[in-house]
């Protein structure tokens, strides 16, 4: 079962001078098992709409269900629902707070009134899955960890309540590459090998381009595209209008196109690119490589 | 929501108190808040609620704030009332049970609850229509002369600056916070009180964390600036006490002759 957006308006503040809009009829549904990329300048109502996800914000009109389930609905129910869906959100790291590893891990878990040895359980598979030795860290202070291996933690703090649904708010920002490398593969690995729906909102177009199967791009608080990459990141205007720039790849294509160069520009990693620039040379009869 | 609390809110705008200068509106405020406990007659009530009505009729911020701000007093208001008019000896109008309502205490319980009101009702009217910032300022100015006797004046206006700047910041991360231990099942509005203490935890760690934190990279932002406390600062915008100041405490000063008149008078 999915998750549906129908409708859904949200004002902040409303009845006050500082009354804000930041999302106006959006309607969306999330089908099970697909892994959908959230994009959009800032302020264009994103993180407001991912909070909407789990029933942190109830939509001023309009409703979210999960699994056919109204989030704002009997309270028991839209409980259970909300817990399908786990919700990361920027800079994990900074709402860490037990004394070691694997009590903050836990704290999901036993907050479900989980028994101890399920708990457990939970907590060294969640560690498994982000990387960090179950050993090594799970007695170390999580304020002795690096930024990167921080994050991971708190990931794996969601990951132990065995969510349905997954939502990253902008989860590689402010990772040096290498950690933002690791992060997007295991987040991936989670989609592939855990069948995991998961939403990713992000900044960054690279990110979105290599493993997203479903752009949505926010404007205003309005969805301005949704599409697959191939096509979304090809849809100039309206990413003009959204404040955003085409992934590298495509951005160097369409140029090479522009000059006369008969290429395909969707291609999202260095290598597709590559392989297209080289077909249209061969085709063209060109330079041989 | 967390985020949707209004503090001592600043409403921009361009009325007359909006132009009165910080230290001007500052002092100005402070004498009518004696004259609340000096001019104790009804006509100095007459005067004083006339004045405070004016100004947030056109002040440009919307009524319903001010209302707003005297809502968490409504308990204390009703619980004054009632103990005035039940306890205060006099003319018994209205009996019931143990409780003697007397004409003296229904007055007694109206002028108390006016008078806590006109205060709240003063104190908003200066924080909706000055800014945070021009209100250290105007404090900072105001406690230079008692640098004296060793008041650090700039320090003080400095630290109330920056606790005011992070107010809205620590409120936003509160929220953030409180959101992600939601999302982790956290539960903070059931539970005995000893419960709902320990239930804090989860937010008061992360939140101390960050705040030292943020203090730490500020301190180091400001000595990186060559921040070296008040001696010899110069300031970009001066604070010019100007006609319009001048008017307003020419208004203040005849309400204080019309109502130390009307006192006297006995009305």
């Amino acid at each position: 079962m999915p998750i549906e957006l129908r409708d859904v308006t949200y004002t902040y503040m409303k009845g006050t001078p500082f009354e804000r809009t930041a999302l106006q009829n959006v309607s969306l549904t999330i089908a099970d098992g697909s892994l959908t990329a959230i994009a959009g300048h800032t302020g264009s109502g994103k993180s407001t709409l991912v909070q909407h996800l789990n029933g942190l914000l109830h939509p001023t009109k309009g409703e979210v269900l999960v699994d056919g389930v109204n989030l704002a609905g009997k309270k028991e129910e839209a409980g259970l629902a909300r817990r399908k869906v786990g919700m990361v959100f920027q800079y994990p790291e900074q709402q860490l707070f037990e004394e070691t590893v694997a009590a903050d891990i836990a704290f999901g878990p036993k907050n479900l009134e989980l028994s101890e040895d399920e708990v457990n359980r939970r907590v060294r598979s969640a560690m498994e899955f982000v990387q960090l030795d179950y050993e090594t860290y799970k007695d170390v202070s999580p304020f002795r960890l690096s930024g990167g291996q921080m994050r991971r933690v708190a990931i794996a703090g969601v990951l132990a309540l065995k969510p349905d649904y997954l939502v990253l708010d902008e989860p590689t920002a402010g990772l040096d590459p290498q950690a933002r490398e690791e992060l997007l593969r295991r987040i991936v690995d989670l989609h592939r090998k855990k069948k995991l729906t998961i939403i990713v909102v992000s900044h960054n177009m690279e990110d979105i381009a290599r493993m997203a199967e479903r752009v949505v791009f926010m404007h205003d608080g309005h969805v301005l595209v949704d599409a697959p990459p191939s096509k979304a990141f090809l849809a100039d205007e309206k990413m003009r209008e959204a404040g955003l720039t085409a992934p590298p790849t495509v951005a160097l294509l369409s140029i090479l196109r522009d000059k006369g160069l008969q290429v395909d520009a969707d291609a999202f990693t260095a290598d597709e690119a590559v392989k297209r620039i080289l077909k249209a040379i061969q085709k063209k009869g060109g330079a041989k490589c | 929501m967390l985020t949707d609390i209004t503090i001592g809110q600043f409403f921009p705008g361009t009325s007359i108190l909006h132009r009165l200068d910080p230290r001007a509106k500052l002092l100005l405020l402070l004498v009518l808040m004696a004259a609340i406990f000096v001019f104790d007659t009804p006509g100095g009530y007459a005067v004083l609620t006339g004045l405070a009505l004016l100004l947030a009729a056109t002040s440009g911020v919307p009524l319903s704030m001010y209302f707003r701000s005297l809502r968490p007093l409504w308990w204390i208001l009703a619980f004054t009332f009632l103990i005035h008019l039940c306890a205060t000896p006099g003319e018994v109008f209205f009996h019931f049970w143990i409780f003697d309502m007397t004409k003296e205490g229904l007055s007694r319980g109206f002028f108390l609850c006016l008078r806590l009101t006109l205060l709240i009702l003063f104190s908003s009217l200066l924080t909706f229509t000055t800014s945070p910032l021009s209100l250290t300022d105007g404090m900072e100015r105001l406690l230079r002369p008692l640098k004296v006797v060793g008041v650090p004046a700039h320090e003080l206006a400095m630290m109330m600056t920056i606790a005011l700047r992070f107010v809205p910041t620590l409120i936003e991360e509160t929220d953030t916070i409180m959101k992600a231990q939601q999302s982790r099942g956290a539960d903070f509005s059931t539970g005995n009180a000893l419960k709902r203490v320990r239930h804090l935890v989860p937010i008061l760690v992360p939140l101390f964390i960050s705040s030292f934190r943020r203090a730490d990279e500020l301190a180091t932002a400001m000595e990186a600036r060559c921040y070296r406390g008040g001696e010899g600062r110069t300031r970009m915008k001066e604070l010019h006490v100007g006609g319009i100041d001048y008017a307003a405490a020419g208004v203040t000063a005849l309400l204080f002759a019309a109502m130390g008149a009307m006192k006297m008078a006995g009305i």
